[in-house]
């Protein structure tokens, strides 16, 4: 595939949750195989970014954009048929199926997929755990899971929210290697991240994203010289 | 002969046949309701009107078109789960963010008006629906007599029920209904088509309702009122049961149901007010119901 393909072009996009108007003209452009980062305090619109892309806010205007096709009209079943994952920040591991109905729920969107022993081999915690019931498993494994099952689909693209909150130092580092092996196999990655020093190694530029809008874009290279914008920005 | 606490064994036996027929019912019933309630959050008023259309539906097809029981068996839930979808295009998608009591409401007018609609067209003292002839007369069981059709009723209705119960348990269709009655927007954010699932399921079990109706066509008689007069013991049952929970909506009928015909023998008088006995006991000590989760 090109490198120059937009696999995801967000303009001027606005996005409500009843009356509060939350994203106020978010542009974003995600080409494809790259992993971008959307930075920025909480609260700054981040995940709502997402939840907008998948239809999950209330009203949206502007345009969004996937592999060309416009999907602000379209509802979230459609959106994500054109070949999307996405791992909301809740994570969303469903307590009333087991482990494995969980990794086997999402349908096929695109060729290509994982098989479900592919998964196993990346995450064979996976594998043990696979009749537990989603939400008996921890709170690692369950993040696992999340990211696991949209690798089963065929989505190329993907949104990712806040993978590695709240969890042990040792499973963020495993997380960067999943990431990073994702990217090598070509993966298109939309990665919302608090934590700076785990998305800033991986993403191929970042977003800086301040009330409802994206105020700034830092490529790789340009992490040292901006340095100081960005602490002033995220406190980092 | 045979007596247990002053009761001849056939009487007692035949009491309980009745209160598993009955219970069969309850449970084909609340199933349904619990089924909706899960997915769409409504809970069905209307469904005691779509049994009562089902019992019609087959006096219609036998009686204008002379389509036999067996035919009526599928036809009859299929046009009830037919208008179950008409219904929840037309009116209930409206309401899936409103409070519970809007859906309440809405499918209870529903209820009235087409009780109301029978009732004009065909009157209250009910229309005889002839037994099939594979199914009438007993079984000689040595110690009772038990009618064949009885016996249908209750095994149709597990049967039935037992399907219902492992489609969604155990199939990949069932955990796409579990994942979108749980969390229906990621759900249709993984690429399954929520709203359809929503509309098929009203269908579904309001189907369910129309199939009770038609098995209790011969069994009772078909009459406008018939669905509310059951509807008001089902909904007790469903509370005591739990809201929304499949197995327990399934045991809870059957059981209440045997209780219900174990009462007749002992205690005629509290017959009619056992179940909601029960369910005032099971509300103090349980009030998500037995089989109901607390939230």
């Amino acid at each position: 595939m090109d490198a120059r393909t937009e696999s995801l072009r967000i303009a001027d996009l606005h996005a409500f949750y009843g009356e509060s108007h939350i994203l106020h003209g978010m542009d974003v452009v995600v080409r494809a195989g790259e992993c971008v980062s959307l930075l920025g305090r909480n609260g700054a619109g981040r995940t709502t970014t997402l939840r907008a892309i998948m239809g999950l806010t209330g009203k949206r205007t502007g345009s969004i954009k996937v592999n060309g096709a416009e999907t602000v009209g379209l509802p979230p079943h459609r959106v994500a048929r054109l070949g999307i994952g996405y791992c909301p920040e809740e994570r969303g591991i469903y307590s009333s199926l087991s482990c494995e109905e969980n990794l086997l729920l999402p349908p096929q969107v695109g060729a290509g997929g994982m098989s479900l022993d592919e998964i196993y081999a990346m995450f064979p915690n996976l594998k043990e755990r696979r009749h537990s019931q989603g939400t008996r498993l921890s709170g690692g494994e369950q993040q696992m899971l999340a990211l696991a099952r949209i690798l089963r689909t065929g989505a190329r693209l993907l949104l990712l929210d806040e993978i590695s909150e709240g969890l042990a130092p040792v499973i963020v580092q495993r997380l960067g290697e999943v990431i990073r092996h994702l990217k090598e196999k070509g993966y298109t990655i939309l990665l919302v991240e608090q934590n700076f020093r785990f998305a800033a190694p991986l993403a191929d530029r970042m977003y800086v994203i301040e009330h409802g809008r994206a105020v700034a874009e830092i490529a790789q290279h340009e992490l040292e010289q901006k340095r100081d914008f960005l602490q002033e920005f995220l406190g980092v | 002969m045979t007596e247990i606490f002053g009761v001849p064994l056939p009487a007692l036996l035949g009491q309980l046949m009745l209160g598993l027929v009955n219970g069969s019912f309850y449970a084909v019933l609340s199933l349904g309701l619990a089924v909706i309630f899960g997915m769409l959050n409504i809970i069905n008023f209307a469904h005691g009107a779509l049994y009562m259309a089902g019992a019609f539906f087959a006096w219609m097809g036998l009686t204008y078109w002379g389509l036999g029981y067996w035919w009526s068996l599928l036809a009859a839930p299929l046009a009830v789960g037919a208008v179950g979808v008409v219904i929840e295009r037309l009116l209930l998608q409206w309401l899936y963010k409103l409070d519970h009591l809007y859906g309440l409401l809405l499918t209870f007018g529903l209820a009235l008006i087409v009780e109301g609609i029978f009732r004009d067209q065909y009157g209250i003292s009910g229309l005889p629906y002839e037994i099939p002839d594979e199914l009438s007369g007993a079984f000689n069981l040595v110690f009772m007599f038990l009618p064949k059709y009885r016996a249908w009723v209750i095994v149709a209705s597990l049967a039935v029920c037992f399907v219902t119960w492992f489609m969604i348990e155990k199939t990949r269709l069932g955990a796409y209904l579990r994942a979108a009655t749980e969390n229906p927007k990621l759900t249709q954010a993984f690429g399954i088509n929520v709203p359809l699932m929503v509309m098929l399921t009203y269908g579904f079990g309001v189907a369910l309702a129309g199939f009770a109706g038609m098995l209790a066509a011969p069994a009772t008689q078909v009459n406008p009122l018939m669905g509310s007069n059951l509807i008001i013991v089902v909904f007790a049952v469903v509370v005591i049961g739990g809201m929304g929970s499949i197995l327990g909506s399934i045991v809870t009928g059957l059981g209440l149901g045997v209780i219900e015909g174990l009462t007749k023998v002992y205690y005629p008088e509290a017959s009619a007010t056992v179940v909601f006995i029960i369910m005032a006991i099971v509300l103090m000590i349980r009030p998500a119901g037995l089989f109901g989760k607390e939230k």
